[in-house]
């Protein structure tokens, strides 16, 4: 058996350079991959699942306490994250078919776009982060049972208060006293630790797509082997739906 | 290749091999000496290769764990304590716990036989993904270190459970980095579980139907379900608790309306499950067993067969039996309890096949046969005990107790440690191309089996007495059970001891063991002692069902006679395959 | 006064309570289900495996042996055995969990590494338990850290005690003498050492114990002075919901839903008000959590009940009726005591 062929640098555009020895066609190869990925992500909505039906939990337990957190996150930059979330999602396919019809460059391109909506993404979340931390969001130590006031409060949180007024939209949050529930912090828990978990997947995916690109600037695939194209771009969409998931189960359920 | 069509059998199987090349059996081209540098071994991406990088790792981990357990036993010798304080011992115990359970239980049978045999047996060249597998040994070996740095630091106590509000709030010793070495180890088996599933799915070789699988294949497969589905979890429960540890703040905290019994459920969703990865493999390697040794067909195939799904799916179902006194309702309790009785019929179905099998068989005591009856009894009476504990008005009494204790003993020790012994002998030619020693076998299968049963039936009595687990000192009138069963520890060691003499020294003295020394079917049987790198030199080509004993006086009983350590009769048609 | 621990040899515990026999009998059941099976499969197995052992190396049986009506049996049947279990166990278990009427109310708070134990008279013990014998004994338990255990071997009963919440168990000790006392849920460092002693007293030597020991306050009594010294009386009555008959009855809340109001009930409304605000109120009381210990949340428990049904003159036999008022309680079996009933499951 030849040890070249399981390198997958050596002579570009052609399928049967990439068959590794243990496979013995280009189809089983494709197959099984794929079926790997799926089970990956199989276990990945075991992971995540493991923390929605917590948060299921504990948000039957708490309601109140949990709407209150739920005032107190940023709906507005969940939005926009939901946003680029899904024109990335939108790349990643034109990618995958990109590298379907063996087309190297558009590959990158398309790549490329992905790469920076999900920096994009990381940048508003860091942002939002922020403003948390700065409004004592942050459970444990730094959580401030006591909102800031209005004044000290950030522009851009200022403005889209003022906003929701206006649509006549607007919810007070914390309670008669003006102030947070120690058991907000339990939801805030949940928001960080979720979104963390969410963002390092996303890193992992943009390291992914960072290689993918190297690949394609080799012009290693071709109509007949693009597999790692199609697989991360499976597991590009699966850290897309579950942020879509996240949004609405954390920003959105804030009505009583 | 330019492997000697002489030494390989595999061209010609009928054709026994020249009585002079049985002594030459290590010198064709094989795995192992295909290439001799560590770099070769530590870059492998051969699932027999890989396969022994995790038989030397887990064996590391074996001894690490049997040190613990006979320290142990070891201060349990007197009342008041022999050798260690609380804290320290509560280290040992939780040592004890992780070590055996994710360093050695968890990847023993599957990561370690079943790396060696599903290529082998389904006719494969590797494994679906042998890069990844690669990869698994290594997260194995880097969660390994975690452990060994947490333990050389002095270990932590919160126990193999983690029980919180203990281990995030009260215990202040090295909690993250066991966390961390447990999380890191679950990516190890997740990728080992996804590897298998997608090679028995895809990589079967023509001819290889699902029902012609060997048993072994079945629940290999349903383990890796199971590792695939119930790892993650535990991965997620350890993170929150690793993130409470270290910040102070997080989900499970009472103060902030988290609730302690919350972990219980999500630890306890992964790790019964867990039990069933490590016993179903054992079973699995029992039923090779048993056939080979019986030279019959499995009675029962099927219901074998879809025995291992069945422990697999229910078992998912059954978590909460372990929180009977924790403070859940009586109808959930009653529904677990239900559900914990029904799991145990598919493991008695497979205990009544495995002795069907042997009637009107040919029955050999060799050591993997006697392992294989010794899983049988110990398997027996660990799972009728654990049928008394999913009982609801005897585990308030028996839970928490020595009890449990020497129950999931006879589960893991009695029955996985056995058919992990079973398999190693029974595979070990294939493995090395040489036969151990059987008188040293059989002695130290018999020395094991009595150790075992005195070290832990003591401790049934002490449980339902009353002595709690996790108690470095105790009254003084349960010291007569204590000191049976340390006395039974001692002649377990010896047991486990033995075979780390004979079978290295098999290695170089050992009689060439030839393609099929027990003369069994499977594929794996087919090909060269050791294999050859690619396992086959042709794609075999599968024309009847596993285990078809009763065909071979019928095809080929003269012939029988003359290959007489050597190969066994045609399983298979070896040419090349149709696709080609 | 009493018989002292008996530390002799033995293969059984000793049956010391009404659930240790019935528990006995369940296990000598399951034992012999055990027993009769690991036989069988034993002796199936040696018999075969010498009855069919290999005379010849070249021996292959022609005869392929399967039975799939065999199969189908022997996949059904233990599952009978098996229901008997079930049924038996559960009902146990309901008993276990379901206290009897007229119980005496023992609080017990489990801390590393120490049971603090204080009866309704206001006796204080520390891992010791004075208990009479013949009378339904309820222990409200407690833990201000970790979670433990309350074990009583002898008993038969253990129920872990998880921070943040109330457990219970109950028992009717059925023989005079002194019995171990475990903590059996891994607790730390010293959890080997959270033990300590029953003591089963006839009730005239019982008596006489309690009369020449010194006491503390009554749990209700300290319930009702911390009623007052934390100001809770200031409210509850007119802006907040009285305490008078309150106990188990069923509370109607501000969000449509109703509660009954049961010991953890009445924790969490003193630890967490806002959880469940009671309809018609103002949700205006603080949190008390952090601010009382474990032992002042019993004793506040005890006062609410002693103020619960009819005439109960407060501090003495606090629970003179757990019955709920009216009677919605899902706590309680109807015909009880359990004691000394015939055990229910069949043998088969």
């Amino acid at each position: 058996m030849s040890a070249t062929a399981t390198n997958i640098h050596s002579p570009p555009n052609s399928g049967d350079a990439h068959l590794q020895h243990q496979f013995k066609n280009a189809d089983q190869q494709r197959e099984s991959a794929t079926l790997g990925m799926w089970l990956f992500l199989g276990t990945e909505v075991l992971f995540f699942g493991g923390l929605f039906v917590s948060y299921a939990i504990y948000r039957v337990r708490w309601p109140d306490d949990f709407r209150e957190g739920s005032l107190d996150l940023k709906w507005y930059l969940g939005g926009l994250n939901t946003a680029i979330l899904l024109l990335s999602s939108f790349f990643m396919a034109l990618g995958v078919r990109a590298s379907q019809q063996g087309d190297n460059r558009r590959v990158i391109r398309h790549l490329l776009a992905t790469i920076a909506l999900a920096v994009a993404f990381l940048g508003v979340k860091g942002m939002e982060y922020y403003l948390e931390y700065d409004e004592g969001l942050v459970p444990g130590e730094s959580f401030r049972l006591q909102p800031p006031p209005r004044s000290s409060e950030s522009a851009l949180t200022r403005g889209m208060g003022s906003f929701e007024r206006w649509t006549g939209k607007y919810v007070p949050n914390a309670d008669e006293h003006g102030q947070r529930t120690r058991r907000e912090q339990l939801f805030m828990c949940f928001y960080f630790i979720m979104t963390a978990i969410h963002a390092t997947h996303m890193l992992i995916g943009i390291g992914l797509m960072t290689w993918l690109m190297m690949l394609a600037r080799r012009r290693a695939f071709s109509a007949a082997w693009h597999n790692p194209v199609e697989v991360v771009g499976l597991y590009w969409h699966f850290v897309d739906t579950v942020w879509v998931f996240l949004f609405p189960v954390l920003y959105l359920l804030r009505n009583p | 290749m330019g492997m000697n069509p002489a030494l390989n059998p595999i061209v010609s199987p009928i054709t026994p091999a020249p009585p002079g090349s049985e002594g030459a059996v290590a010198r064709h081209p094989n795995y192992l000496n295909v290439k001799h540098t560590v770099r070769s071994w530590l870059l492998t991406t051969d699932h027999k290769r890989i396969g022994i990088l995790y038989l030397f790792s887990i064996t590391l981990f074996f001894f690490i764990g049997g040190g613990a357990a006979t320290l142990i036993r070891l201060n349990l010798l007197t009342p008041s304590g022999l050798i260690v304080d609380g804290a320290d011992y509560n280290k040992l115990f939780t040592i004890h716990g992780v070590v055996m359970v994710w360093f050695f239980l968890i990847p023993s049978i599957p990561a370690t036989m079943g790396n060696f045999v599903i290529p082998l047996m389904i006719g494969a060249k590797d494994l679906a993904f042998p890069k990844i597998n690669l990869l698994s040994w290594y997260l194995f070996v880097f969660s390994g270190i975690f452990a060994f740095i947490m333990i050389t630091l002095g270990g932590a106590d919160t126990g193999w459970t983690f029980y919180t509000p203990y281990s995030t709030a009260f215990s202040n010793n090295y909690v993250t980095l066991t966390v961390c070495a447990v999380f890191i180890n679950g990516f190890s088996s997740i990728l080992t579980g996804l590897n298998f599933i997608v090679t028995v799915h895809k990589m079967r070789c023509p001819g290889m139907t699902w029902f012609r699988m060997p048993l072994f294949l079945w629940s290999l497969y349903a383990t890796s379900v199971v590792m695939v589905l119930a790892t993650p979890i535990l991965a997620i429960t350890l993170l929150l608790v690793g993130i409470e540890h270290i910040f102070g703040v997080g989900i499970f905290d009472p103060k902030l309306g988290g609730d302690p019994i919350l972990f219980q459920h999500m630890f306890w969703f992964y790790s019964h499950p867990a039990v069933y990865i490590m016993v179903l493999p054992g079973m699995g390697v029992v039923s090779e067993l048993v056939t080979c040794f019986s030279r019959k067909r499995i009675f029962g195939y099927e219901f074998i067969a879809f025995s291992s799904v069945a422990i697999a799916l229910v078992g998912f179902l059954v978590w909460a039996h372990h929180m009977f006194v924790a403070g859940i309702s009586v109808y959930s309790a009653s529904v677990f309890s239900l559900l914990s009785f029904i799991v145990a019929i598919p493991s008695s179905v497979k205990v009544f096949d495995w002795t069907a099998t042997m009637y009107k068989g040919s029955v050999k005591l060799d050591t993997p046969m006697l392992c294989a009856l010794g899983f049988i009894g110990l398997f027996t009476l660990g799972g009728l005990t654990g049928v008394m504990l999913a009982t609801l008005g005897m585990d308030v009494h028996m839970h928490d107790t020595y009890f449990v204790i020497a129950h999931f003993h006879y589960i893991m020790v009695g029955g996985t440690v056995m058919a992990y012994f079973g398999g190693l002998h029974y595979w070990w030619p294939k493995a090395t191309g040489r036969m151990y020693s059987e008188v040293w076998g059989r002695v130290t299968v018999c020395i094991i089996f009595l150790g075992f049963n005195l070290t832990f039936f003591p401790q049934f009595i002490l449980g339902y007495l009353g002595m709690p687990r996790r108690y470095h000192s105790y009254p003084p009138e349960f010291q007569v059970y204590n000191v049976l069963s340390t006395a039974g520890a001692s002649i377990l060691a010896v047991g486990y001891l033995l075979p780390f003499a004979y079978l290295p020294w098999s290695l170089r003295w050992g009689k060439p063991a030839g393609n099929n020394p027990w003369r069994a079917t499977g594929l794996e049987w087919q090909t060269a002692s050791p294999p050859p790198e690619h396992n086959f030199e042709v794609t075999p080509v599968v024309t009847e069902e596993a285990y078809a004993y009763h065909l071979r006086k019928a095809q080929n009983g003269a012939s029988i006679a003359v290959t007489s350590a050597g190969v066994a009769p045609v399983t298979v048609v070896i040419g090349p395959t149709p696709e080609n | 006064m009493t018989s002292s621990l008996d530390t002799s040899f033995r293969l059984f515990p000793e049956q010391a309570s009404t659930m240790a026999r019935q528990v006995d009998h369940l296990f000598y059941y399951l034992l012999g289900v055990l027993i009769f099976f690991t036989l069988a499969i034993m002796i199936a197995v040696i018999y075969l495996a010498v009855r069919y052992r290999r005379r010849d190396d070249n021996e292959f049986p022609a005869e392929d042996v399967q039975n799939f009506k065999l199969g189908i049996i022997w996949t059904i049947s233990p599952f009978f055995f098996m229901l008997v279990m079930f049924f038996w166990g559960a009902s146990l278990y309901g008993q276990m969990m379901r206290p009897p009427e007229n119980t005496i109310v023992i609080n017990v708070v489990g801390k590393q590494w120490m049971w603090k134990i204080q009866h309704p008279e206001g006796v204080r013990e520390i891992n010791e338990l004075h208990v009479p014998i013949g009378q339904p004994i309820k222990l409200m338990l407690a833990s201000q850290d970790v979670i433990h255990s309350f074990f009583i071997p002898a008993f038969r009963i253990k129920h872990d005690v998880v921070p943040g919440s109330f457990a219970m168990e109950w028992f009717i000790a059925s023989k005079p003498g002194t019995y171990h006392l475990f903590c059996s849920q891994y607790c730390g460092t010293e959890h080997a050492e959270m033990i300590g002693h029953v003591v089963a007293m006839e009730p005239g030597d019982y008596a006489a114990w309690l009369s020449g020991v010194p006491k503390d306050t009554p749990p209700a009594a300290a319930g009702a002075q911390l009623f007052v010294s934390w100001g809770c009386n200031a409210c509850h009555g007119e802006r907040a919901p009285t305490m008078a008959g309150l106990y188990m009855t069923k509370v109607p809340l501000d969000n449509g839903s109703s509660v009954i109001a049961d010991d953890d009930y009445l924790r969490e409304s003193i630890i967490e008000p806002s959880a469940k605000v009671v309809a018609g109120y103002p949700a205006i009381m603080p949190s008390y959590r952090g601010q009382l210990s474990e032992e002042q949340l019993m004793a506040l428990v005890a006062f609410i009940k002693s103020q619960g049904a009819s005439a109960a003159p407060s501090g003495v036999r606090t629970t003179p009726s757990t019955r709920p008022v009216n009677g919605q309680s899902p706590d309680y079996l109807p015909n009880f005591p359990p004691a000394r009933q015939p055990v229910p499951a069949p043998s088969p």
